[in-house]
């Protein structure tokens, strides 16, 4: 589904991402850990479509099609979802009218017929369901004055909407209380297919344990130094990140 | 002949005339050519150089109002008209065939015959009483010119059933025309009402409407008042609200400013009376290159008044926008609340704003409190948005229309409110194709 070759990336002249390879099948769900700075939402920006970005090598295919070629919203089309760190505040439009918008653009680009007002109440009750969250917080303006919880629940409920191929979540977790975190990855959980995948970016392992990972790389220093299954993860938990940063160091 | 020429001989025409607004027309005369016309370093026009529209040979208006109809009227109706109170200004001359009051509650006449009736004393204490807070020739302009003009009042302890629609219509099919409308509107004690007004010209010959419309609200009355100004491209005008609370009193008045040449917005509020509270709010939404003026004036003479003000701006193309906020607080004015803010939106290279907040406060016990920005769309809220699937465009005036929908919310009614949705929300997306 993705694949990532020798991706290289970096911000005003700066490298950050030196040679990243990655490769992810329907199904699956792999985790990016890595200490603060190592370029996990670097990765995480680049993948999106972030313009600040600069990519400077390398190559990402997403279904056979080369997904750096793709505008932001095109990346969506073609079913990328990223779950923000910070979700954007945007006072005076509703998560609901963001969806709706949201939903018959993907679904234009898909060359799909719109949804009318009922077929979507209809979908967003189903997905609200799933995700558990309350009409109030969706007719609310988008993420403003929302809990750091709710901002992340109603990242959550727009991967629901959209149904997207690969999700990546970057630090869905950071900043959430145990509850915030086992319902956000409840919801995640909820929606996994064995035709979509999810790309888990995370600090630490706990979030882990509620979103259980096939496979883990750690990224260090722009670039994934270390691969295996989830008992990595339980590994670095122990360990910290000192070891892979005193065995990298010169990486 | 020259505008200026014109109009300094149809004034002393109007100022010879023997009839009750004699002593106003001349005395404003008097302060016209003392002030003459606003130049540009005239510290309250220094962004606003209206002194131009006069280079153009601009026509006096006919005291006849019959060349234009009911069906010339169509395209500037504002939704509920057919229910409404109607007032029509044609070429700033009241035209009472195209005008109906439906509402038993208010009495409706010209201001020559309101100086002839009960209202005499009402009249004379109002009638140019915007000209102590603004001391320029445009103002004067207007009350040495009174003419066709309205006074209206609302009864006592009565909301009128219906609102009240003014509309300003100028017909420069043949001619540049100058049109003046004049209303002084009067809210007894304990008395409602819900007023809607738009400017409309007619024809391609440009037009320039000097209009006050100055309104006293009596203890406890509520007057809720919507300005859409949504002219021609080559339309300009100068738009005087002037609105004294002599009595604990509500007022909401929202200013939605959409197109025009050159357009000025004086809005006054003086609170003469304790307890008063007042809300205004603007959006002006400008693209091509026009000009928008927003001078407001919040003066806080008695004690605990609480004041509430919130414009915001979207400049497209090369348009230019001025906001200029003065809020007053008299040394007896302790407890005011007053809150003043202005944010702008460019989405040109070329557009530009000049915001200033200016507060004067000589009482000691108060909370006040103002801010403006300037600035663009924000770029982490478009990757936001394109990140879901919404194209750049759409992305965009998804935003502005976000950053608009505080103010629009102001607009009660809710078929005006959807009509200026609609209005802004094209507009957006003309912005951003």
């Amino acid at each position: 589904m993705l694949s990532i070759k020798n991706l290289q990336a970096g911000i005003e002249g700066k490298d950050i991402l030196k040679g990243i390879n990655l490769d992810i099948k329907p199904g699956e769900v792999h985790a990016i850990m890595g200490p603060n700075g190592s370029g996990k939402s670097t990765l995480a920006s680049v993948l999106a479509g972030r313009q600040d970005y600069e990519v400077t090598g390398g190559s990402v295919e997403f279904n056979g099609k080369d997904l750096l070629e793709f505008s932001p919203e095109q990346r969506a089309g073609e079913g990328l979802f990223l779950a923000f760190q910070y979700p954007v505040e945007i006072p005076g439009l509703s998560t609901v009218n963001f969806m709706k918008t949201a939903v018959n653009e993907v679904r234009k680009y898909r060359g799909e017929e719109p949804l009318d007002a009922v077929a979507f109440l209809k979908l967003m009750k189903e997905k609200m369901a799933l995700v558990n969250i309350s009409k109030e917080l969706l007719t609310r303006s988008l993420n403003e004055g929302f809990s750091g919880g709710e901002k992340k629940r109603n990242e959550v409920f727009q991967m629901a909407m959209l149904e997207p191929k690969l999700a990546i979540l970057d630090e869905t977790d950071s900043g959430l209380d145990i509850d915030a975190i086992r319902i956000a990855a409840h919801g995640v959980n909820a929606i996994r297919t064995k035709d979509n995948a999810v790309l888990v970016i995370t600090h630490y392992q706990r979030l882990l344990d509620y979103i259980v990972p096939d496979f883990v790389h750690v990224l260090y220093n722009g670039r994934i130094v270390k691969s295996g299954t989830k008992e990595l993860a339980l590994e670095l938990e122990e360990t910290g990140y000192d070891q892979i940063k005193s065995d990298y160091q010169f990486a | 002949m020259s505008t200026v020429t014109t109009i300094k001989e149809k004034m002393d025409l109007l100022a010879a005339k023997a009839d009750q607004l004699a002593p106003v027309r001349q005395a404003a005369l008097k302060a016209f050519n003392n002030f003459g016309l606003p130049a540009p370093k005239h510290e309250e026009w220094k962004y606003t150089r209206i002194g131009n529209v006069f280079n153009l040979p601009l026509q006096w208006a006919p005291d006849q109002v019959d060349a234009v109809t009911a069906e010339d009227l169509k395209p500037f109706l504002l939704p509920g008209h057919e229910e409404a109170n109607v007032l029509v200004f044609v070429n700033g001359v009241y035209a009472s065939a195209l005008s109906v009051i439906r509402s038993a509650s208010i009495e409706c006449m010209s201001l020559e015959a309101a100086m002839d009736s009960g209202y005499a004393e009402l009249v004379a204490a109002n009638l140019g009483h915007s000209g102590k807070y603004l001391t320029d020739g445009i103002n004067a302009l207007s009350t040495a010119s009174l003419r066709g003009g309205v006074f209206l009042t609302v009864k006592r302890s009565k909301d009128a059933e219906h609102p009240l629609f003014v509309y300003n219509i100028t017909d420069a099919r043949q001619v540049n025309m100058l049109s003046q409308p004049r209303v002084l509107l009067h809210l007894a004690e304990n008395a409602g009402l819900q007023m809607m007004e738009t400017y409309g010209t007619i024809g391609s010959q440009e037009s320039f409407t000097n209009q006050v419309m100055e309104v006293v609200v009596e203890k406890d009355a509520r007057f809720e008042y919507y300005k859409i100004q949504n002219d021609a491209a080559h339309a300009s005008q100068v738009s005087t609200t002037h609105i004294r609370q002599t009595g604990k009193s509500f007022v909401h008045a929202v200013t939605i400013s959409l197109n025009g040449a050159i357009v000025r917005n004086n809005l006054n509020l003086v609170m003469e009376a304790e307890y008063c509270d007042s809300h205004m709010y603007g959006l002006y939404c400008m693209q091509g290159k026009s000009h928008i003026d927003n001078h407001t004036i919040v003066d806080n003479v008695m004690p605990h008044c609480e004041s509430n003000e919130f414009y915001k701006g979207i400049m497209g193309d090369a348009s230019t926008g001025v906001f200029n906020g003065k809020i007053f607080v008299r040394q007896d004015a302790q407890k005011t609340n007053a809150f003043q803010s202005n944010k702008n939106v460019l989405i040109s290279d070329d557009a530009s704003v000049n915001t200033k907040p200016q507060l004067e406060i000589f009482a000691d016990d108060v909370k006040c409190s103002h801010g403006c920005t300037i600035g663009r769309l924000d770029e982490d809220g478009i990757f936001y948005l394109r990140s879901r699937g919404i194209p750049d465009q759409v992305a965009k005036s998804l935003l502005l229309h976000s950053f608009a929908m505080d103010i629009l919310e102001q607009i009660k009614p809710e078929p005006l409110r959807n009509y200026v949705d609609r209005l802004v929300s094209e507009r957006l997306a003309y912005e951003m194709e």
